[in-house]
């Protein structure tokens, strides 16, 4: 991209609510069972079916915006937005227009060197679509033998949160994504799945000089379902209007498809092609009244936000910046740490332990620290033991991997895999007669004074003992027998 | 008196005394309908069979000393656009000719607990659009009074019925006075409560704020038993009020000493037949006489009240209709070979005229850049609306007037020029557009033997004062005429 120009993005993300049912009626919430059975007459459009508005989702909605620092309207009403479609069960959509519940909040962003906020214009409520699913080989609706509708989806409680066009960049979008879905982890209230849909995000952006007030015409990028596709798409966009701009031509306002499979933006619809959404105040249903006990009451049951948890982290367990951000970004792992630290004193032993060894294993399985087999308590136990000196840092590790893959206690594994490191000198005393015996040339270089070759006599040791031996006090009994 | 011409409480009585079965009652209807039925075309489906052995469960009840309910063993025709599970609910259209509800609607589960009988699902205006029955898919519904004319709309089914002893009682539905015209027109009781007082869960939407269920009835005592039953909060329906329900028919008292009746002046003005004003006009005298006050008022904003319910009702269809797509239930065109095509073609051959031109109306209204100057213009006059009537309220317990301009017209008449149609609900749609409860009872016939409606209008949740003041001018007026069928 050419320097003098710099993006205007603003960002629309969809976010599914897992409350117990669906917004408008009793039905649960499916995730990806047989077809159709989470229906009933509301959720299926049926004639004479009325919605009724699901209190929780109200409550969980709230949450999202008192967290993005948004004012909660005491008025609030649902609109119809409609338009055709078959994943529509009554092709109009009960969203929110022109009250929406949570207006003008903001989320910081820490992009390392700086800091972005961004925005936030509203937080919306309002109802999923059903899925469809296209026969034949494109998977495209124009052009499949028949498509078949699955409407267990369709009224799953969704908000919306849209952002000013505060982002400049499409890693700053992305950031902001990802602190975003950090934050709704933290509520309790979606499992913010980019991958299963449940978390989603639609991009407006634009380009202009740099130091320019003026926003540009923007294009609206679809379909950007990860992370790696929102930051990658918005690449292609910026740099195509960017190539337009400079052959002299215009921007055209229009709705662009994110093919994450070449990479680039294609268009879908143009400005005159666009819905006309027809929002009217949806008669079935009465306004909302929130009361301030109401956002008070929701207020209190917001947890400590990361932001506020890594400074804490900071003070109370003398983390490095780095580490406390780490964890206090992953709920999971900031729960796990502290319940590590009623166990067990050294806090930074514990956070090594969790962001190395145990990340890795986490993210190899694809598993989350909350279904790991490996309690708290065991975890701590095997850094007492290590600390007694009677593992190393080596064994350790491979005494983990089995505690990971079969919850096992530390002290048995060690015992039953006889694993404890020797640190009898009598016994290390007569091994490393042997290993000097039988290594004359390594004892000769160390006499002469190359320093490296006490390391080689130690691996010797080590070798014979399995790894066992407590390498400190084989280094002592060397130097000593050597000099 | 034929059975079939009898009401509900003097059935009641009858089933209580032993003096008949249920099974008899059914019988009678049966034999009525197979006589005027093919002359009327009340009913769309009828359920003969059920409705035979549902009396049989009755007659056991009965038989074993089970209380006798107010509705229990009484053949009631419901109209079809009330859900009934497992029994066809067309709306009178042939988008939902084949369609069969998987629930019932709360008025019918709340009736199945009386153990009423079914009848049968009474023939309508196409989606409730319409003041003539002539919109129905399923046929023109004829006058009993004169089978020349219209039966009016859109619950023309269900008041043609009442009229000519197919059924009992029934329950239509009420947007702009679909169950007061044709209650007026065919010499029967029709009510509309209070918005909110019935759950709207299971009847077809036309137009959410305006839709109300009731009952048509050949007395008022029966009209208040059957608010009793179908009256009261539901969860299913958020519009719904929760309020206690009183005892309906404990305002039955025939005593409107020192009552205020106000008279809008508007709807006593140009485009009222005379036969219908001198039939007021009489009432107003009875009305003094017994001892009612009476004064002639002023609601300056009625004059607008028809262009704000043919802007509001059309929009809340457009979008209520769109469901009706092809894509989950009714009709749906198997030729179109693409989605658009199948939308389009279903839509064009699902739905009849008067239907396409309001969802083309109301999809006008609401569309970007006309919203302003015509949906959110109607609401704030339909604000105005109810603000006259608050004021109007403070002053009066009931305001009366004609129910329908004209008494019944001849069928085709009105069909060519939509725009006289739409003011045959010129008297009755103000009421909808506040909310208000309101009955037409039979105020009399006019020269040429056609029943005419006098309209009660109450305030908001003053069903009471609708029901004494009508119950007391049902005793004066003494109107005992039944159609020469």
């Amino acid at each position: 991209m050419k320097n003098e120009y710099e993006p205007v993005i603003g960002l629309e993300t969809h976010v599914e609510l897992y409350t117990n049912t669906k917004m408008f009626c009793g039905c649960r919430l499916s995730f990806g069972e047989e077809k159709n059975i989470y229906t009933c007459p509301v959720c299926l459009g049926h004639p004479g079916s009325l919605p009724v508005i699901n209190k929780k989702a109200i409550e969980y909605a709230a949450k999202i915006a008192l967290t993005l620092n948004c004012k909660i309207k005491k008025y609030t009403i649902f609109h119809r937005k409609n338009y055709f479609y078959p994943d529509m069960p009554k092709n109009y959509q009960i969203s929110q227009y022109d009250l929406p519940l949570g207006v003008g909040g903001y989320l910081d962003v820490d992009m390392g060197s700086y800091m972005r906020r961004v925005r936030i214009t509203r937080v919306h409520m309002e109802e999923d679509t059903g899925k469809l699913l296209h026969k034949g080989t494109t998977g495209r609706i124009s052009e499949s033998e028949a498509s078949i509708v699955d409407f267990n989806r369709a009224g799953t409680p969704l908000i919306e949160i849209v952002t000013e066009p505060d982002i400049r960049s499409p890693e700053e979008a992305k950031e902001y994504m990802i602190t975003l879905r950090n934050l709704i982890l933290f509520l309790d209230v979606s499992d913010c799945s980019m991958e299963e849909g449940s978390l989603r995000c639609d991009a407006n952006v634009s380009v202009r000089k740099t130091g320019e007030d003026k926003i540009g015409t923007k294009t609206e990028i679809k379909n950007l379902n990860s992370f790696k596709f929102l930051q990658k798409g918005l690449e292609y966009e910026v740099k195509r209007q960017v190539k337009v701009l400079e052959a002299g031509g215009e921007v055209i306002q229009q709705t662009r498809h994110y093919d994450s499979k070449t990479g680039t933006t294609k268009a879908l619809r143009s400005k005159e092609e666009a819905h006309d959404y027809r929002y009217f105040p949806e008669p079935d249903l009465v306004p909302i009244y929130i009361e301030d006990k109401m956002i008070e009451d929701i207020r209190k049951t917001i947890p400590e936000l990361p932001s506020v948890k890594a400074k804490r982290f900071e003070k109370q367990y003398s983390l490095p910046k780095y580490d406390s951000s780490f964890l206090a970004n992953n709920k999971g792992l900031a729960d796990y740490f502290e319940q590590c630290c009623r166990h067990y004193n050294n806090a930074k032993n514990i956070a090594n332990w969790i962001m190395s060894d145990f990340s890795a294993l986490l993210n190899k399985e694809k598993m989350t620290i909350k279904d790991s087999r490996v309690t708290p308590e065991n975890l701590c136990k095997m850094l007492e033991i290590i600390d007694k000196g009677k593992i190393n840092s080596k064994i350790a590790k491979s005494v983990f991997e089995e505690m990971f893959s079969t919850g096992g206690n530390p002290q048995k594994i060690i015992e039953d895999r006889g694993l404890e490191q020797i640190s009898d000198e009598g016994l290390l005393e007569a091994i490393i007669e042997e290993v000097i015996k039988d290594n004359p040339g390594a004892v000769e270089q160390f006499k002469e004074g190359k320093d490296k070759a006490i390391g080689f006599l130690i691996g010797r040791v080590m070798a014979k003992t399995k790894g066992k031996a407590n390498p400190g006090i084989v280094n002592d009994i060397i130097t000593k027998k050597l000099s | 008196m034929e059975i079939h011409y009898l009401t509900a409480h003097q059935l009641k009585d009858r089933l209580e005394k032993r003096q008949i079965s249920c099974a008899e009652i059914v019988e009678s209807i049966h034999l009525r309908i197979e006589e005027v039925d093919d002359r009327l075309n009340s009913y769309i489906r009828l359920e003969k069979e059920s409705a035979l052995s549902r009396a049989g469960k009755v007659d056991k009840l009965i038989g074993a000393g089970s209380d006798i309910e107010d509705f229990m063993g009484i053949p009631i025709a419901i109209k079809d656009n009330i859900c009934t599970k497992n029994i066809t609910t067309t709306c009178a259209s042939r988008i939902l000719e084949n369609y069969i509800p998987i629930y019932n609607a709360t008025v019918i589960d709340r009736l199945e607990s009386q153990n009423y009988i079914l009848t049968g699902k009474a023939n309508m205006d196409e989606f409730a659009m319409g003041s003539s029955n002539e919109n129905s898919y399923f046929g023109t519904v004829k006058n009993p009074w004169d089978t020349d004319r219209v039966p009016g709309g859109s619950s023309g089914g269900p008041a043609a019925c009442v009229a000519a002893g197919e059924a009992v009682c029934s329950l239509g539905s009420d947007t702009g006075g679909s169950i007061r015209q044709p209650a007026s027109l065919c010499g029967v009781v029709g009510f509309k409560p209070t918005y909110g007082m019935v759950s709207r869960y299971g009847l077809v939407a036309f137009a959410s704020s305006l839709d109300q269920i009731g009952p048509l009835t050949r007395d008022v005592e029966d009209c208040a038993a059957m608010l009793n039953i179908i009256c009261g909060h539901d969860r299913k329906d958020s519009t719904s009020i929760n309020v206690e329900v009183p005892d309906y028919k404990s305002f039955l008292k025939a005593d409107i000493k020192d009552m205020r009746i106000g008279v809008p002046k508007e709807l006593m003005v140009e485009g009222i037949d005379r036969e219908v004003k001198e039939a007021v006009c009489r009432i107003i005298k009875l009305v003094e006489d017994m001892g009612g006050i009476v004064e002639e008022i002023s609601l300056p904003s009625l004059e607008y009240a028809l262009s704000v319910y043919y802007i509001i009702a059309p929009s809340e269809a457009s979008s209520n209709l769109s469901r009706f797509d092809g894509v989950r239930y009714g009709y749906r065109d198997v030729e179109a070979r693409t989605l658009r095509e199948m939308y389009r073609r279903t839509r064009a051959e699902g739905f009849g005229d008067e239907v396409k031109r309001r969802i083309m109306i109301g999809t006008y209204c609401l569309s970007a850049g006309y919203y302003d100057a015509y949906y959110e213009k109607a609401q704030r006059v339909r604000t105005l609306v109810i603000n006259d009537f608050k004021k109007a309220f403070e002053k009066f317990d009931v305001l009366i007037s004609p129910t329908s301009p004209t008494t019944a017209f001849k069928i085709g008449e009105k069909m060519e020029d939509p725009l006289t149609m739409y003011l045959s609900d010129i008297c009755t749609i103000p009421v909808n557009l506040a909310g208000l409860p309101a009955i037409s009872i039979p105020a009399g016939l006019s020269g040429s033997k056609l029943p005419i409606g006098l309209q009660i209008i109450g305030n908001v949740l003053r069903e009471d004062n609708v029901l004494k003041v009508a119950y007391s001018l049902e005793k004066a007026i003494g109107f005992t005429g039944r159609p020469g069928l």
